[in-house]
């Protein structure tokens, strides 16, 4: 074992990092905070014209090739400093999709704007009827002459409102079992009946639904083969595979927690930092953020050497759920200051940990909810016969 | 970044875990429970060199480091052995670290294992790992590093995890090193932690290796229990929370064999707490899935139950481990 950084993802890590310090100002957070759209076009163009949403698409693509271990550096920094990145999360992964599976029009007429940090996409998977069920999805798409009728629901379809097309997963076939009958398109978000209802959650942050209404497009839209949907299911996955999301929200949560304890103790008179409860709690969450750290690392390292099994499930799981426990055990910390929002000027860290506590519960749902980790590593690491 | 074993490790992990696979089946284990220790198994383990391994080769040990001790102590760990490797691995690099040759020379050679205690002591030494057996034991006294050197009283203090502990008189014992060697010591016990959390790591894979295969050949209500959700998500669990720990222990080993001192000490901290609370976890869920049977004595999940428990217990209240842990991270606490 050797736990060297290799010296050329420590430097594109400072990059990320140096790059992300820049745009990062209370007004931006401000913005992100009174519109709960974890989108921000300046930050994102910045990104763009990096190259980074291009990262993970191989040269030959047109991408930059970099491995999951630079992935994974791009997306903890990400986290570590609590960076509005939805819009470049979307854009990546559909940029991967397009990238590989892409027709020479889509790349042209999509994939080149998102590249170009112009637009972004919305992701279009989950319905009122199918959540962890993804392959439930009853959203249809019927032809009509040389193109299809969309008519559907989706949920949680975050970041509509500033996106240019939904990724959409739609049922084409009833006549096959579930997986079989699926097949993407791309909606553009200004094509006649599409509708977007705005939905505030837990945490501020906003999302939507998303409604398509006898939404006629043309079969260039579709991407992949027609009952193919699945396929394209599992290239968006093996661009997440190592980049397991919400690893490092832990570190971001602690940093934010330790600088704030720590500048009130060098501003004098008496510290949290020197109650013992408080100490112990925040080491207990050390602990975990370490772990949540090296299990992240081990999925990227396994991605990296061709080699990943359930290593982004373990790190999904452990990280989320360890966010969960920091999130409530630093929150007790700060006792009645605990209450105030960022509204507040007197909010500890910007009002960050008592954010936490309200982000929690969509960490360990997003992506995958904990119950679905545990039925994988069940099945795949424990070998236990499948259970429902 | 290589988190996999290189080959030379894994060659010495592979060696490590068929030696105790063949030597220490659980019939050796239970055999050994009143004392504690293995005799016959300590004289099969020096003949392999395993004890010396993680000492120079100029002071006639083969040469590893702390890495290769934490692939030793969790083969250890896995199988339960009754031997008091962590503790004999520390004292002889610290008899090594504090150039007290004789001393190491003959922890070496001799038939019995050395040890120290983990706590300071003025007459008595109370409840010493391995105090029961260890030929010598080394000792902070006041400002000072004595080796006691008194004859094992080859009792264990009768206690629940199968043992050896017991009660070390200081007399006699001769001075190993003034207060310029407490750090050498501290470090030592840094290294026991670390050693001790690969060992109960080694507790918690093996116990969670029976409670898997339990689970898939018990059947009620017609399936094999292994197929309930309620058991698989009490298990699925746990392989991420061991994974996590096998890359924090020897993330701490590495950077100990590579003397980054703060570095190791916080993960040798930080990875005794992790897996003192997973070995505990592992083995109350395994015990506990395996229903009545789980209790009886005639089953192996109790072994890991009590030891999980007892090993880690001889350093102390580990909420004073985390104590210490935020010591390192955050500066001593000012007095309010």
């Amino acid at each position: 074992m050797d736990f060297t950084v290799d010296p050329a993802t420590r430097a594109f890590e400072h990059s990320v990092a140096e790059l992300l310090a820049g745009y990062l100002t209370p007004g931006l957070r401000r913005r992100v905070h009174d519109t709960g759209t974890h989108h921000d076009w300046p930050l994102h163009r910045a990104i763009a014209a990096q190259g980074w949403l291009a990262a993970a698409l191989p040269v030959d693509l047109g991408g930059q090739g970099r491995g999951p271990d630079q992935l994974a550096a791009l997306f903890r920094q990400l986290e570590l400093h609590a960076a509005p990145y939805d819009g470049v999360a979307n854009a990546m992964m559909l940029g991967f999709i397009l990238g590989h599976l892409g027709t020479a029009w889509q790349r042209q007429a999509v994939l080149g704007p998102i590249l170009a940090g112009d637009a972004i996409p919305c992701l279009g998977y989950s319905e009122p009827g199918a959540g962890s069920d993804v392959a439930a999805a009853a959203t249809s798409a019927v032809r009509d002459g040389e193109g299809w009728v969309i008519s559907g629901q989706k949920m949680f379809t975050s970041l509509a409102e500033e996106a240019s097309w939904a990724f959409v997963l739609t049922r084409t076939n009833t006549e096959v079992p579930k997986h079989r009958g699926l097949t993407f398109f791309l909606v553009p978000m200004d094509a006649e009946g599409v509708s977007v209802t705005p939905v505030r959650t837990l945490s501020g942050k906003r999302t939507n639904i998303t409604f398509y209404d006898g939404v006629r497009v043309d079969d260039r839209w579709r991407v992949g083969e027609v009952d193919g949907g699945w396929q394209v299911m599992l290239v968006a996955l093996s661009f997440e595979r190592g980049v397991a999301g919400g690893v490092s929200d832990i570190a971001g949560l602690y940093n934010d927690t330790v600088g704030y304890l720590m500048d009130a103790a060098n501003a004098g008179g008496p510290s949290l930092l020197d109650v013992p409860s408080v100490r112990a709690r925040l080491a207990r969450v050390a602990i975990d953020k370490e772990v949540a750290d090296l299990l992240g690392a081990r999925a990227a390292w396994a991605a990296a050497a061709g080699m990943p099994r359930q290593e982004g499930a373990e790190a999904k799981l452990f990280g989320t759920e360890a966010y969960g426990r920091a999130a409530s055990q630093l929150l007790d910390v700060l006792g009645p200051l605990g209450l105030l929002t960022a509204d507040s000027a007197a909010a500890p860290a910007g009002g960050a940990i008592e954010h936490a506590s309200r982000y929690a519960p969509i960490l360990t749902v997003a992506g995958g909810t904990s119950e679905i980790q545990k039925n994988l590593i069940a099945e795949r690491t424990l070998g236990l016969p499948r259970g429902r | 970044v290589n988190l996999d074993l290189s080959d030379e490790q894994a060659a010495v992990d592979a060696l490590f875990r068929s030696f105790f696979h063949r030597e220490c089946p659980p019939a050796t284990v239970r055999a050994a429970e009143g004392l504690g220790f293995d005799p016959g198994l300590w004289a099969r383990l020096r003949d392999t060199g395993a004890p010396a391994i993680a000492i120079p080769e100029t002071s006639g040990g083969g040469g590893g480091g702390l890495f290769d001790a934490t692939l030793l102590t969790e083969a250890a760990g896995a199988h339960l052995a009754p031997v008091p490797i962590v503790e004999h691995v520390v004292a002889a690099r610290l008899l090594c670290a504090v150039g007290a040759t004789a001393a190491l020379a003959q922890a070496l050679d001799a038939g019995r294992p050395v040890s120290l205690a983990l706590r300071p002591a003025e007459d008595t030494a109370v409840l010493v790992p391995a105090g029961a057996v260890a030929a010598s034991v080394i000792v902070r006294s006041a400002d000072h590093l004595v080796l006691c050197h008194g004859e094992p009283p080859m009792v264990a203090a009768p206690n629940g995890a199968g043992l050896p502990v017991a009660d070390r008189c200081l007399d006699p014992s001769t001075v190993l090193g003034d207060a310029s060697t407490l750090p050498a010591y501290e470090h030592a016990v840094a290294e026991w932690r670390l050693l001790m959390a690969a060992a109960l790591i080694g507790v918690a894979e093996a116990a969670l290796a029976i409670g898997v295969d339990y689970v898939r050949e018990r059947h009620q209500f017609g399936v094999p229990i292994g197929s309930f959700q309620a058991i698989q998500h009490g298990l699925a669990e746990l392989p991420g929370q061991i994974s996590g720990a096998r890359l924090l222990a020897p993330r701490g080993a590495w950077r100990g064999d590579q003397g980054d001192e703060p570095g190791f000490c916080r993960d040798a901290s930080m990875a005794f707490v992790f897996a003192t609370e997973l070995a505990r976890t592992v083995t109350s869920r395994v015990v506990h899935y395996q229903g009545g049977y789980g209790v009886m004595q005639e089953y192996d999940a109790q072994l890991y139950y009590r030891r999980a428990r007892g090993w880690p217990a001889q350093l102390g209240d580990p909420d004073g481990e985390v104590d210490q842990l935020a010591d390192l991270l955050y500066g001593p606490a000012r007095p309010r």
